[in-house]
C-alpha cells in the first residue's frame, strides 16, 4: 500500500516538474513510432463499443426501474455480493499457490513432456463445466475411478464415497483448475522474458534464492503478477457455470443471482441492479490495477530461454514434486473422461454392487449414427470443424483488435488509460446481461445476409466469444509489450534500421511468446463458448459443447456415453490445437 | 482524478444510450377477427415458386425427425429454420424481451407454469387450429387460443429398482412415505429457482398439500437427509444411482418417460428398465407444452400450417421418440416401449396457469428460506 502511494506521489510531483514535459515527449517519440496511439485503438474500442457497451447499455436502460431499489434488495445484493468477493478472494489465492511454482517451473526448467504438461493445464480452461464436473464424478464419484482403485487395492466394501458436488471445496478446486493456466502462462511467460542478468547480479552481490525473489523478481514482475492476478480474479468473481453445477443450489454468485432474476424470475429490474454491482466492482478493479502498473516496466532481453534441466537435488526435487503434482490434479480429472467413453459400466439387474466393467467402442460408433434420424443430430466431424471454425475466428478477430490496442497502451495518454480499464470490463460484466442486450439489440432485420438478424447469423458467434478474449488478449500482450527495452529499439534505430525493421528485430522476438500465449487463450475461450455466447440463440453450426449438453440432456446409458465421447473429442481437439500454435515457428521467434 | 475518470466514461454510456433506438411502445394486441380464417386444404403449398422462410424458436430439447420436417416442408413449400434459445424459461423471456422486432414466427416449448407469463406479456397472436379438436378438454389452457398445446409429459419420482430391490425396501407410493426415516438421503431434487422439473415438483407438493402445509412437508423431508441440485443434469447423471452417473441417491426427481430412454439408450439390450416411476396421487405434476404464433410475423399462412403440423399424426407420433414427451391427441399411437417401461400417473397434480403465475415467485423464494437457509 505504501508503495503505491509512492509512486501515486512520484507521478504527482514528476507532473508540476519540468520532468513530466521530458516524460512527455519521450512518449511521443515513441508512440508516434508506429502510428498514433488513438488510431491503434480505434478499432478494439469502436468494437467493444458497439458489441459489448451498446448492447449492456441498452439491457441495463430498459431494465431499469426504480422498483428495484429497495432496502430488502440491496440487503440481498449485499449478501451475494459478500458471499462473491469471498469465493472469488479464495480461488485466487489459490491459483496462485498452485500457478506461481508451475510458472517457475515451466519457465526455468526443461523436462520430457514438457509442453504435453504445459498444454494439458490449459485443457481445463475450454471443458464445459458440465463436463468437469462429470470428469470429477467419473474419479471421485461413489462408482468413479478413485474409489474402484480404492475398493481393489483394499478390498473395502462398500467402496467410499466422496461427496464433491453441493460444496465451497468444489468450487474452490474448480476455479484452480480452470486458472491455473492463467498464472502459468502470463507470470510464467514474464519469467521467461526476464534478462537473466538481474538475476545473476544479486546473486553475485549475495542474495540467496528467497533474496532474489522478494527483492528482486517479484517487484520486477509485479506487473504481469497483478495482470494474472486480475485475470483470475475477475474470471471468479463472474463464476457462473462453476458455482451453478458444481457448488449447487448453497451457494450464490451474483452471476447466479443475475440468471436466476432474469432467465426464471423475468425480474429485470433487480437483475439489472445486481449487473450494475457487478460492473462497478469490475471497474474499480480493473482502475486499482491500472493505478497500480502505470509505468512500470520489466527488464527483458530477446534472448534464447533460459530454461535448462534440473541440476542440484533441490531443483530435482522441486521439478519432480511438481510435476507429480500437476499431473495428478490435471490428468486425473481429464483422464477419467476419455477412460469413461471407454467403458461400459454394466449393472446387471437385481445385482447391485456387482458393477462390470468393460472396454467398449460403441460411444464412438454411435456418434456416427444419427438413431432417432433427428432434424438436430450433429456429426462429430462437423461439430469439431464448426468449433474449431469459430475459434480461429476468433482467434484471428481478436489479435487483429488486441495487438495494436495492447501497444496503444503500452505508454497511453490520459485518454488511453482510461480506455485502459474500460477494455477489461467485458470479462467482469454479466454474461446472461450482456445475452439479453444482445437479444434486444441485435434483432433487426438484416440488409446483407440471408438471415433474419445477426442475432440468428453464425457470425454473431465470434463476434461474443472475441469480446471475452479480447482481454485476456491485451491483458496477456500488455505487459509483454511494455517490457521490450527501449534502449534496444534506440540502439537498432541508432544503427539505421527503419521503424519496420526494428520492430521486426527487436519488438517481435520478444512478442511472440506473449502472441501465442494470446492465441492459446482467445483459442481456449472460443472453444469453451463461455460468457455471453452460450446465451444467445443457437445459430445452424452447432459445436461441440453444444453437442455434449445435448447428449446430456436425455436420461440412458448411451447418451451418458456419447457425451464422454464428445467431450473427449473436444478435448483432443483443444489439445492438438494449443500444441500446433505451441509449435508454430514464427518467422523470426527464435527457440521458446 | 476519479472525477476525470468517470465522466468521460459516463457521457460515453449516456450517449450511447441516446443513440439506440427506443423501444417502440407495445403493439396492440391482434385484431380478434384473425381467428376465422378459412383453413386451406392442408395439402395445397402455400406458393409455386420459392420456399417460404419460417423462423420457429424453441428450447434447447426441441427434436423433430428429418422425416417428419422434410414432409412439412414438402407438403407446404416452406423452409423451416430453428432457433434453440435455452432452457423453457430462457426462451420465453427471449422471445418476450424482442416482441417488438421477433426473432421468429412461431415459438414452441411454453409450458404450463410459464404460460400465463408469456399471455400476459402478449407475445402470441391468437389461433384456432383445425386440429385442435383432437386435443381434450384437460389440456386446452387458453380460451382465446393464443397458445395451443402440442405435448405433455409428467414429472415424477424416477428410482432405482435395483437398489430398491437388493435392500428389500418398499417403493414410497405418496409424498408423505417419502419423509420416512427407511429413505433417509435417498432422494434428489432440482431446485425450483433453477430448472423446470424441479418447480414442477414444488407445484405437485404445493397442490397435495396446500399453503402453508407444502414447508412443512419440505421441512421434513430436509430433515430426512433431502439432496438438493440446481439442475436435471446434474441430478439425474451426477447424483442418481441408476444412471451412468452412478451417483449416491436412488430417488430423483425426472419424468414419467425417463424410463423407456434408460432403455432405448442404453449400453447393451436390456429386458427391463433400470429405473420406474412413483406414480401415487399426486406426487406427478402434469407439464404440458404449448405453440403459438408470435405478434407480428410476417410470415402467419405459414406459421399456421406448422401449428397445424404440430398437432398432425406424424408429428404426434413424432414426439415421442424425439422429445421422450407425450402427444395431446389420444388418437396418436405410442411406441411399444412407451407402454413396456412407463407407468403413468392416474392422478397427477395441477395447478391453474394464472395461480401459477401469480404466486410463482413467493413460492420459491418460501421454498428457498425452508429448504437451503
Amino acid at each position: 500500500m505504501s508503495r503505491l502511494a509512492d509512486t501515486k506521489d512520484v507521478n504527482q510531483k514528476a507532473e508540476g516538474s519540468g520532468f513530466s514535459l521530458l516524460k512527455r515527449q519521450r512518449s511521443r517519440t515513441s508512440a508516434s513510432r508506429l502510428l498514433p496511439s488513438a488510431f491503434l485503438l480505434l478499432p478494439a474500442v469502436l468494437f467493444l463499443a458497439v458489441f459489448f457497451l451498446l448492447p449492456l447499455t441498452r439491457i441495463l436502460a430498459f431494465s431499469l426501474d426504480a422498483s428495484a431499489l429497495t432496502a430488502a434488495n440491496f440487503r440481498r445484493a449485499f449478501s451475494v455480493l459478500r458471499f462473491t468477493f469471498y469465493q472469488a478472494t479464495l480461488s485466487t489465492l489459490l491459483t496462485f499457490l498452485l500457478g506461481l511454482p508451475s510458472a517457475v517451473l515451466f519457465a526455468r526448467f526443461d523436462f520430457r513432456g514438457k509442453s504435453l504438461l504445459r498444454a494439458l493445464t490449459a485443457i481445463p480452461f475450454m471443458l464445459p463445466t458440465v463436463v468437469v464436473a462429470a470428469g470429477f464424478n467419473a474419479l471421485l464419484g461413489p462408482r468413479g475411478l478413485f474409489p474402484f482403485i480404492l475398493h481393489l487395492s483394499s478390498f473395502l466394501f462398500p467402496p467410499p464415497s466422496f461427496q464433491f458436488s453441493g460444496t465451497l471445496t468444489a468450487i474452490l478446486v474448480a476455479h484452480v483448475f480452470y486458472n491455473t493456466t492463467i498464472v502459468i502462462r502470463i507470470f510464467g511467460n514474464a519469467l521467461t522474458n526476464l534478462d537473466p542478468r538481474l538475476e545473476q547480479a544479486a546473486r553475485t552481490l549475495g542474495a540467496d534464492g528467497l533474496r532474489v525473489w522478494t527483492r528482486v523478481l517479484l517487484p520486477v514482475l509485479r506487473v504481469p503478477l497483478l495482470a494474472a492476478g486480475l485475470l483470475v480474479f475477475l474470471f471468479d468473481f463472474s463464476s457462473f457455470g462453476v458455482v451453478l453445477l458444481l457448488g449447487g443450489p448453497q451457494f450464490s454468485t451474483l452471476e447466479v443471482e443475475i440468471y436466476i432474476q432474469s432467465m426464471q424470475f423475468l425480474n429485470l429490474p433487480m437483475a439489472a441492479l445486481l449487473s450494475i454491482i457487478q460492473l462497478l466492482c469490475t471497474l474499480a478493479f480493473s482502475i486499482l490495477y491500472t493505478r497500480i502498473v502505470t509505468r512500470s516496466i520489466v527488464p527483458t532481453a530477446p534472448r534464447p530461454s533460459v530454461a535448462r534441466r534440473p541440476k542440484t537435488l533441490r531443483e530435482k526435487i522441486f521439478v519432480s514434486a511438481f510435476c507429480l503434482l500437476l499431473s495428478a490434479f490435471f490428468i486425473f480429472p481429464i483422464i477419467s473422461l476419455p477412460l469413461r467413453s471407454l467403458t461400459r459400466l454394466e449393472a446387471d439387474l437385481g445385482q447391485r454392487g456387482e458393477v462390470r466393467y468393460g472396454f467398449t467402442g460403441d460411444y464412438y460408433r454411435e456418434l456416427f449414427v444419427n438413431r432417432s434420424g433427428s432434424v438436430f443430430y450433429i456429426p462429430p466431424i462437423e461439430a469439431a470443424r464448426n468449433s474449431l471454425g469459430y475459434a480461429a475466428a476468433t482467434v484471428a478477430l481478436s489479435l487483429a483488435l488486441g495487438l495494436p490496442a495492447a501497444s496503444a497502451l503500452v505508454r497511453p495518454n490520459r485518454a488511453a488509460k482510461l480506455l485502459d480499464s474500460f477494455l477489461l470490463l467485458p470479462l467482469g460484466a454479466s454474461a446472461v446481461t450482456l445475452g439479453l442486450g444482445y437479444i434486444i439489440t441485435f434483432n433487426k432485420q438484416l440488409p446483407i445476409t440471408n438471415y433474419q438478424s445477426l442475432i440468428a447469423s453464425p457470425l454473431i458467434i465470434p463476434l461474443a466469444h472475441t469480446v471475452i478474449a479480447l482481454p485476456f488478449v491485451i491483458r496477456t500482450l500488455q505487459p509483454a509489450l511494455a517490457s521490450v527495452p527501449e534502449r534496444l529499439r534506440q540502439a537498432a534505430a541508432t544503427l539505421g534500421a527503419s521503424p519496420l525493421r526494428v520492430w521486426q528485430a527487436v519488438d517481435w522476438p520478444i512478442l511472440s511468446r506473449a502472441v501465442l500465449a494470446a492465441a492459446t487463450f482467445a483459442f481456449t475461450v472460443s472453444l469453451g463458448e463461455f460468457g455471453a455466447a452460450s446465451l444467445l440463440a443457437r445459430p445452424d453450426f452447432p459445436t461441440l459443447p453444444v453437442a455434449i449438453a445435448r447428449f446430456l440432456s436425455q436420461p440412458g446409458g448411451l447418451n451418458y456415453g456419447q457425451a464422454m465421447a464428445m467431450s473427449t473429442l473436444l478435448m483432443s481437439v483443444t489439445l492438438l490445437g494449443i500444441l500446433l500454435i505451441e509449435k508454430a515457428r514464427l518467422p523470426g521467434a527464435g527457440e521458446f | 482524478m476519479k472525477h476525470k475518470l468517470f465522466l468521460p466514461l459516463a457521457a460515453f454510456c449516456i450517449l450511447l444510450a441516446a443513440c439506440a433506438p427506443q423501444a417502440a411502445p407495445s403493439q396492440p394486441s391482434a385484431v380478434e377477427a384473425s381467428i376465422v380464417t378459412e383453413a386451406p386444404t392442408p395439402s395445397a403449398p402455400l406458393t409455386s415458386g420459392e420456399p417460404v422462410p419460417l423462423t420457429v424458436m424453441t428450447h434447447d430439447s426441441f427434436s423433430i425427425s428429418e422425416a417428419a420436417l422434410a414432409a412439412f416442408e414438402q407438403a407446404n413449400n416452406v423452409k423451416v429454420t430453428f432457433v434453440k434459445s435455452g432452457d423453457a424459461g430462457s426462451t420465453l423471456n427471449k422471445a418476450i424481451l424482442s416482441k417488438d422486432a421477433p426473432l421468429a414466427d412461431v415459438l414452441y416449448g411454453v409450458d404450463n407454469a410459464f404460460l400465463a407469463r408469456a399471455l400476459d406479456a402478449g407475445i402470441f397472436e391468437p389461433y384456432e387450429s383445425p386440429a385442435l379438436v383432437n386435443a381434450p378438454a384437460e389440456f386446452r389452457l387458453d380460451p382465446e387460443n393464443r397458445a395451443t398445446p402440442v405435448d405433455y409429459d409428467d414429472v415424477c419420482i424416477n428410482y432405482d429398482r435395483a437398489f430398491f430391490a437388493k435392500n428389500e425396501l418398499a417403493v414410497p407410493q405418496t409424498l408423505d412415505d417419502l419423509i420416512r426415516p427407511e429413505y433417509n438421503g435417498m432422494l434428489v431434487v432440482e431446485n425450483p429457482a433453477t430448472s423446470s422439473p424441479g418447480l414442477a415438483f414444488l407445484l405437485a407438493t404445493i397442490a397435495h398439500f396446500g399453503e402453508p402445509g407444502y414447508l412443512d412437508f419440505w421441512r421434513s423431508l430436509r430433515a430426512n437427509g433431502l439432496v438438493v441440485v440446481n439442475d436435471w443434469n446434474a441430478a439425474y447423471y451426477t447424483n442418481f444411482s441408476a444412471s451412468s452417473g452412478r451417483g449416491p441417491q436412488p430417488m430423483v426427481v425426472s419424468y414419467a418417460t425417463s424410463p423407456a430412454a434408460e432403455v432405448i439408450y442404453s449400453d447393451a439390450a436390456l429386458e427391463q428398465s433400470p429405473t420406474a416411476s412413483i406414480v401415487g396421487p399426486d406426487t406427478c405434476f402434469r407439464q404440458i407444452e404449448f405453440v403459438g404464433i408470435l405478434a407480428g410475423t410476417r410470415q402467419r399462412a405459414a406459421a399456421e400450417r406448422f401449428v397445424d403440423f404440430m398437432l398432425s399424426l406424424q408429428f404426434q407420433e413424432d414426439l415421442p421418440l424425439q422429445m421422450f414427451v407425450l402427444p395431446v391427441d389420444p388418437m396418436a399411437i405410442l411406441p411399444d416401449s412407451f407402454h413396456q417401461f412407463n407407468e403413468y400417473p392416474d392422478q397427477p397434480a395441477t395447478l391453474a396457469p394464472d395461480v401459477i403465475a401469480a404466486n410463482r415467485e413467493r413460492w420459491i423464494q418460501e421454498w428457498t428460506d425452508a429448504v437451503l437457509r
